[in-house]
C-alpha cells in the first residue's frame, strides 16, 4: 500500500494538537485559580491561601513547560505539512496568530519567571501582578487561537483572489459568526476541567486525612464555582450547537446521525451509523426531540446528510460518538454538582466518603470531555480546512512523501509518549507529597518555589550539604 | 491587489530581522549554556549552570515563535516554501527543544532519572542548535521552487555546506553560552567557562573562515556582490571589524573582564548576521523571490503593524524588567541574591 502523506499529515496534526490541547485545558484554569489564591493571600493574609498557591504553582510549572514545548510545534506544522493552506490563508489568519504571540506568549513567559522564581526578589504586590499577568496571558492566547480556529469553521470578512484569501473587514474576520460561542464554550470547558482536578485533589487529601485545611478550601471554593459553571456550560453548549446548526448544518447532521431531511426529527440517543447504506442501525430514538432542541419547534425542519454529495460529507461515526461522550460527561458533572448541594446542605461535604470518592474519580472527566468536544468539532467540519471553501486534501504540502511524514509521525509519537507520562507522573508525585507544612512565617526562598532547583536538590540529598 | 499607498515591506523587514536576531542571541546563549552543560564537572556546577538560565529560557524561546509566525505574517510565500523544504531539520529542532524544555522541570522533580534528563538537556540543546545551522545553510544555498511551492525533496537540505553551518552554529552558540556563564558565575566555574569559551572561540574563527570561503564558491551571485568594484570597498568594513572584534574577544577571554566575552560574542554574531543579510538582499527565498514578491497583502501588513508598533516596545520593557529581577551572579546556596 502506498503511504498517503495527506492522511499521515492529518494523523500527525491530530496527534500533536490533541496532546497539546490537554495542557491549556488545565493551565488556563489553573493560572486563574493561582491568581485568585494569590489575591486572597495578599488581601486576607491567610496562610492557607499562601500554601495552596505555592503548591499549585509547582504543578503549574510542569504543565506550563509541557504546554510551551508542545505549543511551539503547532505553528511549524502549518508551514511544514500544510504549506498550501498557509499560502492561501496567510493574509487573513497570520495576524491573528501573530497577535497571539505578541499579546499572550511574551506576557506569559516574562511573568512566569517572576511567578516561579521571584517571590523573594520582588515585593508581594509585584508577585500578585505577575500571577495576574500570567492568567491574563493564557486568556489572551485562547482568544486569538480560537478566533483563528473559528474563522476556519465559519469564514467571514474575506475576498478570494486567484484561490487565495484576502482580508476585507478585520472585525468580521476576528468576530466571525462562530467565534464568541466557541470562545465561551471552550474557556468555560477549561475552567471546569481544572475545577474537577482541584476537587479531585482536595477529596484525595480529605479521604486520607492529610492537609485537611487545604483540602477543605479546595473542595468548597471550587464546588461553588462549578455550581455556576457546569449549568452555564450546558447552556453555552446548546447555544454553540444552534450556531453550528445555522452555519455548519452538515456537521450537525453527522452529530445527530441524521441521513434524511425531515420535519419533526427524532433525537437519536444511540445508533451505529453506517455510511455505506446511509442509515443507522440499532437506533434508539425519542420522537420530536431532535427538532425541538435544534429548532425549538417540534415540527422544525432538520437537514440530513443525503442533501450533500458524498464527497462533501464529514465522517459520521466519529463526531456522532464523540459528541455523545462529551454530553454524557457533562451530565455526569451536573449530577456531581447537584449531589454537592445536597451533601453541603446536610453538612457532610468534607466527611461523606462516597461523595469524596466520586470527586476523586471525576478528576479526568474534563480532559476526556475536552478531547471529545474537540474531535466533534474538528472531524465534523471535514472535508474542509476553510469551511466550504478549501479542502483538506488541497491544503497539504505538495513536496512531502508518505515516508517523510511517517518518520516524523513516529518521532512525535515516541517523544510525546515519553514526555507526557513522565510529566503526569511528576505532577502526581507533587500531589502525593502535598502542600508544604505550615511555617510561622512564609520563608521567601522556600515560598517562591520549594523546587528552587538547588534547595530542592540539597534537601533530597543530605550528602550534598556542606 | 490594489496598489499600496504605503510600502510596509522595509519596516517589516526590519522588524522580522530584529526578531530573528533577538532569537539568535537570546535562545542562542541559553542553547549554548545547554551545550556546555555536557562538560560540567560536578553536581554543584550543573545546578549553577542550569540556574543561570532557568527563569528566562521560555521567554527566550518565545522569540522563535515570533520569528516563525512573523515570517508567516509578513512574507507568507517564503513561509510556505521554506518550511516544507527544511522539514527534517525543523522536526529535529522541535523534538530537541521539547526534550530540553521539559528537562528544566523534570530534572529536579524526577530524582531517580536525573541522569537521563541531564543528557536530554545537553543533547537536546546541541541537536536544536545543529538543526538551526542546517536551516541556515540550506537557506544560503537556496531551494528548488515550482510556482508557489517547494518542489525539491525533503532531504535536499542536507549538504556538506549545511552540515558545516550546523557545526559552526554549535560553536557559535556555545561561545555565547560561555560568555553568559562568565558574566553570571564566579570563581572556579567562571574559570571553567573561560577555558571552554577559548575552545569555542577557536571553532568559531575556523567556521567563519570556512563559511566565508565556501559561500562565494557555491553562490556566484554572492561572489559577484562581494568582489565586484566598488562593492568590495563598501563591504570591506565587515571583515575588518570582524577581525578586530575577534582579537578583542580573544583578549577578553584571557583577562579578567566579566562582561566583555559576552559582548564580544554578540558583536561577532551581529557582524555575521549583517554579512548574510547583505549577501542575500533583497531575497527572502534566496535566488527566487524577493521580499516584495513574497510579502503579505498591504492590508495584512498594516493591520499587524498597528499592534506590533505598540506591543513590541511594551514586550521589550517587561522582558527587560524580568531580566533585571534576576540580575547579578547566580548563587547555588540560595538560588538567587
Amino acid at each position: 500500500m502506498e503511504l498517503d502523506p495527506l492522511f499521515l499529515s492529518r494523523l500527525q496534526f491530530a496527534w500533536v494538537v490533541a496532546w497539546h490541547i490537554l495542557l491549556p485545558a488545565f493551565t488556563i484554569g489553573l493560572a486563574s485559580y493561582i491568581a485568585v489564591l494569590e489575591a486572597l493571600s495578599f488581601t486576607t493574609g491567610r496562610q492557607v491561601y499562601f500554601r495552596l498557591s505555592t503548591f499549585w504553582i509547582r504543578i503549574f510549572a510542569i504543565s506550563f513547560g509541557m504546554g510551551v514545548v508542545s505549543g511551539i510545534v503547532m505553528p511549524f506544522q502549518f508551514g511544514t505539512n500544510w504549506s498550501r493552506f498557509s499560502d492561501a490563508t496567510a493574509n487573513v489568519l497570520s495576524p491573528l496568530l501573530a497577535y497571539e504571540g505578541l499579546t499572550a506568549f511574551f506576557l506569559e513567559a516574562a511573568f512566569l519567571g517572576v511567578l516561579l522564581f521571584g517571590r523573594r526578589l520582588v515585593p508581594p504586590w509585584a508577585h500578585l501582578v505577575a500571577a495576574l499577568m500570567v492568567a491574563g496571558g493564557t486568556l489572551f492566547s485562547a482568544f486569538w487561537i480560537l478566533s483563528t480556529n473559528s474563522w476556519m469553521q465559519t469564514p467571514a470578512g474575506y475576498e478570494i483572489i486567484d484561490g487565495r484569501f484576502f482580508p476585507q473587514d478585520w472585525l468580521k474576520i476576528i468576530f466571525n459568526p462562530s467565534f464568541l460561542y466557541r470562545l465561551a464554550h471552550t474557556v468555560v470547558a477549561f475552567y471546569v476541567t481544572t475545577g474537577f482536578v482541584v476537587i479531585g485533589v482536595g477529596a484525595w487529601y480529605l479521604l486520607r486525612d492529610r492537609f485537611v485545611e487545604e483540602g477543605r478550601s479546595m473542595l468548597s471554593m471550587t464546588l461553588w464555582l462549578l455550581t455556576i459553571l457546569v449549568p452555564l456550560q450546558i447552556f453555552l453548549g446548546d447555544q454553540h450547537g444552534l450556531n453550528s446548526f445555522q452555519y455548519q448544518p452538515a456537521k450537525i447532521a453527522a452529530v445527530e446521525g441524521r441521513w434524511d431531511t425531515v420535519s419533526a426529527a427524532p433525537l437519536t440517543l444511540f445508533a451505529i451509523p453506517d455510511a455505506k447504506t446511509e442509515s443507522n442501525r440499532y437506533a434508539v430514538e425519542i420522537p420530536y426531540l431532535g427538532s425541538l432542541i435544534l429548532t425549538h419547534d417540534v415540527h422544525g425542519n432538520v437537514r440530513g446528510l443525503k442533501e450533500w454529495p458524498a464527497d462533501e460529507r464529514p465522517p459520521v461515526a466519529i463526531p456522532f460518538f464523540a459528541f455523545r461522550i462529551m454530553v454524557g460527561i457533562g451530565l455526569l458533572m451536573l449530577a456531581l454538582v447537584v449531589a454537592s448541594w445536597w451533601v453541603r446542605a446536610s453538612r457532610r461535604l468534607y466527611s461523606s466518603r462516597w461523595f469524596l470518592r466520586c470527586c476523586e474519580f471525576s478528576m479526568p472527566l474534563g480532559f476526556i470531555a475536552v478531547i471529545a468536544g474537540w474531535t466533534t468539532t474538528e472531524v465534523g467540519r471535514q472535508p474542509w480546512t476553510v469551511y466550504g471553501l478549501m479542502r483538506t486534501a488541497d491544503s497539504v504540502s505538495p513536496s512531502l512523501t508518505g515516508n517523510d511524514v511517517l518518520i516524523s509521525l513516529v518521532g512525535y509519537g515516541i517523544v510525546y509518549l515519553v514526555i507526557f507520562p513522565v510529566g503526569v507522573a511528576l505532577m502526581a508525585r507533587l500531589v502525593r507529597s502535598g502542600p508544604l507544612a505550615p511555617g510561622p512565617e512564609p520563608d521567601p526562598v522556600e515560598g517562591g518555589r520549594p523546587g528552587l532547583p538547588v534547595s530542592a536538590l540539597r534537601a533530597a540529598e543530605p550528602e550534598a550539604l556542606p | 491587489m490594489s496598489v499600496p499607498m504605503l510600502d510596509f515591506v522595509p519596516i517589516w523587514t526590519v522588524i522580522l530581522g530584529l526578531g530573528v536576531f533577538f532569537y539568535v542571541l537570546l535562545d542562542g546563549f541559553d542553547l549554548g549554556v545547554g551545550i556546555l552543560y555536557g562538560f560540567t564537572f560536578d553536581r554543584t556546577s550543573r545546578n549553577l549552570v542550569m540556574n543561570s538560565i532557568a527563569p528566562i529560557w521560555d521567554g527566550n524561546e518565545t522569540w522563535l515563535v515570533l520569528g516563525g509566525i512573523g515570517l508567516f505574517s509578513a512574507f507568507p510565500l517564503a513561509f510556505a516554501i521554506i518550511m516544507p523544504a527544511v522539514y527534517f531539520p525543523l522536526f529535529g529542532m522541535l523534538l530537541a527543544l521539547a526534550f530540553r524544555g521539559v528537562a528544566f522541570e523534570f530534572r529536579y522533580r524526577d530524582a531517580p532519572h536525573r541522569t537521563f534528563w541531564d543528557y536530554a538537556f545537553c543533547l537536546g540543546s546541541a541537536l536544536a542548535t545543529f538543526s538551526q545551522g542546517i536551516v541556515l545553510g540550506a537557506f544560503i544555498q537556496g531551494f528548488e521552487v515550482s510556482g508557489r511551492n517547494f518542489a525539491g525533496g525533503s532531504l535536499d537540505c542536507f549538504t556538506p555546506f549545511s552540515i558545516l553551518t550546523g557545526v559552526s552554529l554549535l560553536f557559535g552558540y556555545a561561545l555565547l553560552g560561555a560568555g553568559w556563564l562568565v558574566l553570571k558565575t564566579e570563581g572556579e566555574l567562571q574559570d571553567w567557562a573561560r577555558r571552554l569559551g577559548r575552545w569555542c572561540f577557536g571553532g568559531v574563527l575556523l567556521a567563519i573562515a570556512l563559511v566565508s570561503i565556501l559561500t562565494p564558491l557555491l553562490a556566484l551571485d554572492i561572489a559577484f556582490r562581494w568582489f565586484s568594484w566598488p562593492n568590495i570597498l563598501y563591504l570591506s568594513p565587515i571583515p575588518i571589524l570582524t577581525l578586530l572584534l575577534a582579537i578583542w574577544e580573544w583578549r577578553s577571554l584571557n583577562n579578567r573582564s566579566e562582561a566583555a566575552p559576552f559582548a564580544g560574542a554578540i558583536g561577532l554574531f551581529l557582524l555575521c548576521y549583517l554579512g548574510i543579510g547583505i549577501s542575500l538582499w533583497p531575497m527572502i527565498v534566496p535566488y527566487k523571490f524577493t521580499l516584495w514578491e513574497a510579502a503579505a497583502s498591504p492590508n495584512t501588513q498594516a493591520f499587524l503593524l498597528i499592534g506590533a508598533l505598540f506591543l513590541i516596545p511594551v514586550i521589550l520593557m517587561y522582558t527587560g524588567w524580568s531580566y533585571w529581577v534576576f540580575r547579578g551572579k547566580v548563587r547555588g546556596d540560595i538560588g538567587y541574591h
